[in-house]
């Protein structure tokens, strides 16, 4: 905005953020443990109940991405938007069938990453360090993410200059260094509130100042409200929209950060219960998707008060602008410290999940050994910051248009360790060496397919005996390796017979 | 599989349940069209919005069959983790 600092909005915003923040350094006493060791420090000690991991992994999944990527792309491409939608469905029957397997079998052998599981599963080195590094590097454009979320809404409020996310940085960083887990989980519940106040408020009062539903869906370019369909030759976008919603869910919890969120729960019934109890919040994802849609009806995108902000952050700034239009000036700081700490929570998870890969599998793995519990845990606090700063250059290295496209390589790379960790939880046929040739192919091929597209879209298409089939390239690339695991493991398996190490026993993950 | 012995056949048929929501959310040739409209809201969208609680009230059968079995587990089922009693 051009007009200058929105002082009501500021004020409030800086309230609530400065609350957070002290909560943030507060959370260190709660459920006392010796933050020294990395299991207090980035598991929590592993004591959350289900209503804290309601609040951890509801932050975790419902971050800058909900609230600034996919109503953005509604807003600038339409119903492809949506399969944000399916994506959340089919998290939950992933969620539900997995991962209590994973938390069991971490809980038996002490496992804090997934990284460690494939260690000890497979008895491979090279096999486990690639998935510790695809963890960390998959989650730094996600990370990135939330700081796109939170400079769009400092810019809404008409504060000019880095200084201020890189104000929100720092403060990020020193409490997740001295809390550990504990912060995101309590800051969590700030959060969740000031969400659910603001979309309460949005899809109450914005459609009805609309003029209804009917009138929002009316002001969407027609060719652009249904996903355009495909034909015998060309799939279309309806291929593209299934593999996005079906890529991502299968992506989700392989991320280091859900990971985290799982193993930290107190039992395997907790993550069962919350496969239940978390759609809700896909309720509220759904009504938030359709902010891009009143954005457009609203019509923001004309109005010279906004037109800054579109010139820099592009649909980005739909939702911000959106209720900069719509909202009085002190519930618009409200608006905006939701979307701000609903950044800050999953930045500050993924954060400390990357530090535990990177301490546990890279550093005391490679680096030092004989690593001390204390000398553990201040490495994984040092890692914490240097993630962030990691997560600082995909911004600046890659384009803009849509946020969203962050997240979407992230899956491209993190989908890539599926075989491994998932696959890996119910069979240990597969070969770790065969693993690691399609988890290189898989990256490899996924990665040239993001870059075919500069960076800039996701979906590539595919020309299969004469059919174009568009596919988000994370399912394509995810698909070769799987091939590829599969067809090595036999050859691998056939020259090598006998039996591999593996650390863990069936009973261990049920 | 073959690494995982002993399943429970029961838990195993409720299990379906949860491929439902994949075969509801891969069939977009149904959902891909505007009418009927709902209050204003597409069939497209208010379709995948109905399918939100519709995923997690297919998730509570399979819930309780599974504590179910792990109550039944309890008492003398062999096929149980060791020290999961949490």
């Amino acid at each position: 905005m051009s007009s200058g600092i929105n002082a009501t909005a500021s004020a409030v915003f800086v309230v609530l953020f400065g609350a957070v923040t002290i909560l943030g350094f507060f959370a260190a006493r709660w459920r006392r443990g010796d933050l020294s060791q990395l299991n207090e420090w980035g598991l929590g000690g592993r004591r959350f109940g289900t209503i804290v991991t309601w609040f951890l992994l509801g932050g975790d999944l419902y971050t800058a991405y909900t609230f600034v990527a996919v109503p953005a792309l509604m807003f600038g491409a339409g119903a492809i938007g949506f399969f944000a939608v399916p994506y959340t469905i089919l998290v939950y029957p992933v969620l539900f069938a997995v991962f209590p397997r994973l938390w069991s079998v971490a809980r038996q052998h002490g496992y804090v990453t997934a990284a460690d599981f494939v260690r000890g599963r497979f008895g491979n080195h090279a096999l486990a360090l690639a998935i510790a590094v695809t963890g960390i590097v998959a989650t730094m454009p996600y990370i990135a993410l939330q700081l796109v979320g939170i400079e769009v809404v400092i810019a809404g409020l008409g504060i000019h200059g880095e200084l201020p996310l890189v104000l929100a940085f720092v403060i990020l960083a020193a409490y997740t260094y001295t809390s550990g887990l504990r912060a995101p989980a309590m800051i969590a519940v700030i959060k969740d509130l000031l969400i659910y106040i603001t979309i309460i408020a949005a899809v109450i009062f914005i459609p009805a100042e609309l003029g209804g539903f009917a009138k929002i869906f009316a002001a969407v370019d027609p060719a652009k409200l249904t996903i355009a369909a495909g034909n015998a030759s060309n799939w279309g976008g309806e291929s593209a929209y299934v593999t996005l919603a079906l890529g991502s869910a299968l992506a989700l919890f392989l991320y280091p950060h859900a990971v985290t969120g799982v193993l930290s729960s107190s039992s395997r019934h907790v993550i069962r219960r919350n496969a239940v109890v978390l759609p809700a919040y896909s309720l509220a994802l759904g009504l938030i998707a359709l902010l891009g849609y009143m954005a457009l009806a609203s019509g923001v995108k004309e109005m010279p008060a906004y037109a800054d902000g579109f010139a820099r952050f592009g649909a980005n700034y739909a939702v911000p602008a959106l209720f900069l239009q719509m909202f009085p000036s002190w519930f618009v700081g409200v608006a905006f410290a939701a979307i701000a700490i609903g950044a800050l929570v999953p930045a500050a998870i993924m954060s400390i999940a990357c530090a535990n890969l990177f301490t546990r599998n890279i550093y005391r793995e490679y680096i030092n050994p004989q690593c001390s519990g204390a000398q553990e845990s201040q490495v994984a606090k040092i890692a914490s910051l240097v993630v962030k700063v990691g997560a600082l250059f995909f911004i600046l290295a890659l384009p803009q248009a849509y946020a969203i496209q962050l997240q979407l390589l992230g899956g491209i790379w993190i989908i890539q360790t599926l075989p491994s960790v998932l696959i890996g939880l119910y069979t240990r046929w597969l070969n770790p060496w065969a693993l690691l040739a399609g988890w290189a192919c898989g990256i490899g091929v996924g990665t040239a397919m993001a870059a075919s597209l500069h960076f800039k879209g996701s979906i590539f298409a595919l020309h299969i005996l004469g059919v174009t089939i568009p596919c988000y390239a994370a399912l394509s690339a995810l698909v070769l390796n799987v091939t590829v695991s599969v067809v090595l493991s036999f050859a691998f398996n056939a020259a090598s017979p006998g039996t591999r190490a593996d650390a863990t026993a069936a009973a261990d993950y049920v | 599989m073959a690494a995982n012995g002993k399943r429970r056949g029961g838990v195993r048929l409720v299990h379906l349940l949860l491929a439902v929501p994949f075969a509801a959310m891969i069939a977009i040739g149904f959902y891909n069209r505007s009418e009927p409209a709902l209050a204003g809201i597409p069939f497209f969208y208010w379709y995948q919005l109905l399918w939100i609680p519709l995923g997690a009230l297919l998730l509570l059968p399979v819930y309780r069959a599974e504590e179910r079995a792990r109550k039944n587990g309890a008492n003398g089922d062999t096929d149980r983790g060791k020290g999961d009693g949490a």
